[in-house]
């Protein structure tokens, strides 16, 4: 790695002047991060201290409390949650499945990596109306389930809307994921693989002990990206069910957003804060883990 | 190597095949249900949709992926007797298009100061880049709109295009491609007196020319289906992009959404198909977030 060629001792003059160079270089992103990212988020900070935007008199961490004391907040917490709870370890573990199916010789590998991606260009309007087609009341999977017998239901305003939105996810983000599996898979030395083949090693054993913990980094990564895609979804919800959907849907976005349609800043801010906060310690924990998990394959 | 069994392989295929029909289902039905006309529209999906329209309605709807006769009725009602879409095509590419060149003008110099700096704060102030990059857009909503009104920006297409240029994800992304570049290089050039800005542009640059395509096509497609931003910071419908007014249209239009998400679709899909190699390598470069 040239990390280590980096790190070797130079006199303290060039690197003051090294450092200076590279701010120099980074001075426009700093800039530009700094207005429209920062301050923002210092904006966020101060409103979730202050008792109006009219008084601004700080009231420490009643905000938190109130927010914290909120039904609806504490529902859409935990949809949140446990929507990511089920969406996030579902795109990892099914992205593995995929890549791995196509790392084994599978006839048309380019033009099946080339489906698997093309979610990502279909506009958002048209995943609404297809999904909505799909999964409405008189929509075209209940007519399937309908040959099996099955009752109808109308999907998104039953206990099962999580599932369609979960499918939804998966659906958009699994085709990225699995190419960041697959480049990890490359990397993964094979003459290890070969030796584990001598020795007779099973594949499980192969995938567990081997692959898996040199995917260690592309699991930490694509985890930190589905979580973030799987808050991303609310686009897809939002457009489907709007501001006030079946309960289980409702998520800390929908309470953002009302929030900031009634004009509570306070609450929004609050939440937003906690958010951020919640996010910064999975994103530590997950390092954490990785760290842990692959410790012994780096270097 | 073991041998793959012929049934076992033929089981895989068979997998990728049934999990690939699925993915490409939503593309294909938008592109050939945009050559159907009104009544086969209404005929087929009355039954979610309804327009109102009378005639014959399945009673459950009836997803087709080949229409009984090709028309381009939808098409033109779109393109040639409203003028809103193609307006708001427009809309879409005078705001996507700054965002991509601003992001890859201030990342590709960002990137290389990420790259050249070799003290122990470089990582601390890479790692709130990934923070920054990670956080998801409803936390900072509302104070971007506040920025936005003390700027005198709101309401205008800078409300977008200048938090969008100043994104750390191509940052993020290009410096961990810049720092693939053999340091010795750098070194020589160095020595042979070119001053940074040139080993920037005549190094660096040439050298990461597929990454920066690649990243490109990465945001371009990622603003090109953009709506939260737009929704909050440009209240004006006019100014808003298709990909906006997509999500807006009627019910009992169902038909009209088809064609025009399909035409919304075209650079996209267009760039997709021929950068796809470069893309797949730029996703795969990300592989993990340390830096």
């Amino acid at each position: 790695m040239d990390e280590k060629k980096h790190k070797r001792r130079r006199p303290s003059r060039e690197q003051r002047r090294d450092f200076l160079r590279s701010l120099c270089f980074l001075f426009p992103s700093l800039l530009g991060v700094g207005v429209f990212f920062i301050l923002p988020f210092g904006v966020v900070a101060y409103y979730s201290v202050i008792d109006g935007v009219a008084s601004r008199e700080f009231v420490g961490l009643e905000n938190f409390r109130r927010l914290l004391n909120n039904g609806i907040f504490r529902l859409a917490a935990v949809n949140t949650l446990r929507f990511s709870a089920v969406a996030v370890p579902l795109a990892v573990v099914l992205a593995i499945v995929l890549a791995l199916l196509l790392e084994v010789r599978v006839p048309m590998k380019s033009a099946f990596r080339t489906f698997f991606l093309s979610p990502m260009m279909v506009p958002v309007a048209s995943v609404v109306l297809i999904w909505q087609v799909l999964f409405s009341y008189n929509g075209t999977v209940n007519v399937f389930l309908g040959l099996f017998g099955a009752e109808k239901i109308d999907w998104l305003q039953s206990d099962q809307a999580r599932w369609v939105v979960v499918l939804l996810f998966l659906w958009k983000n699994l085709g990225y994921n699995m190419i960041l599996f697959m480049a990890g898979i490359a990397n993964i030395p094979k003459e290890l693989l070969e030796v584990a083949d001598v020795e007779g090693a099973g594949e499980l054993y192969k995938f567990f002990s081997i692959k898996l913990r040199y995917l260690s980094p592309t699991v930490l990564f694509v985890t930190i990206l589905s979580l973030i895609n799987s808050f991303k979804v609310f686009r897809e919800v939002y457009l489907l069910t709007g501001n006030y959907p079946y309960q289980s849907l409702y998520t800390l976005q929908h309470f953002m957003n009302n929030m900031f349609g009634a004009y509570d800043y306070q609450k929004l801010s609050a939440a937003a804060m906690l958010m951020a906060l919640a996010m910064v310690i999975i994103i530590a924990v997950l390092f954490a883990v990785e760290d842990w998990f692959g410790k012994d394959v780096e270097g | 190597m073991k041998k793959k069994h012929y049934f076992g392989r033929t089981v895989d295929f068979i997998l990728c095949a049934v999990f690939a029909a699925a993915f490409l289902l939503p593309t294909v039905v938008t592109i050939t249900n945009s050559f159907m006309s009104e009544s086969e529209i209404n005929a087929n999906y009355g039954a979610v949709f309804s327009s109102g329209a009378g005639g014959y309605v399945s009673k459950s709807v009836n997803l087709k992926l080949i229409p009984d006769k090709v028309v381009f009725t939808q098409y033109i009602r779109g393109l040639v007797e409203s003028p809103d879409y193609l307006l708001k095509f427009w809309n879409s590419v005078f705001l996507v298009l700054p965002i991509v060149a601003g992001q890859m003008a201030v990342a590709s110099v960002a990137a290389y100061g990420f790259t050249r700096w070799r003290g122990k704060a470089r990582s601390f102030l890479f790692f709130f880049y990934v923070i920054l990059m990670l956080m998801p857009y409803q936390v900072t909503l509302v104070p971007n709109y506040l920025v936005s009104d003390w700027l005198h920006i709101l309401n205008t297409s800078w409300a977008i295009i200048l938090p969008g240029a100043f994104a750390p994800f191509s940052v993020f992304l290009l410096t961990k491609f810049m720092r693939r570049i053999p340091y010795a290089l750098i070194e020589a050039a160095k020595i042979d007196g070119a001053s940074e800005w040139q080993i920037f542009t005549r190094i660096c640059i040439p050298q990461c020319r597929s990454a920066l395509y690649s990243i490109a096509i990465l945001v371009f497609i990622d603003y090109w289906n953009m709506v939260e931003q737009p929704l909050v910071l440009l209240s004006d419908a006019d100014k808003q992009p298709l990909s906006v007014f997509l999500s807006n249209i009627n019910q009992g239009e169902i038909g009209l959404a088809f064609a025009m998400a399909t035409v919304y679709m075209l650079p996209s899909l267009l760039l997709f198909l021929h950068g796809e190699e470069a893309l797949v390598e730029g996703i795969a470069h990300q592989g993990s977030v340390k830096g």
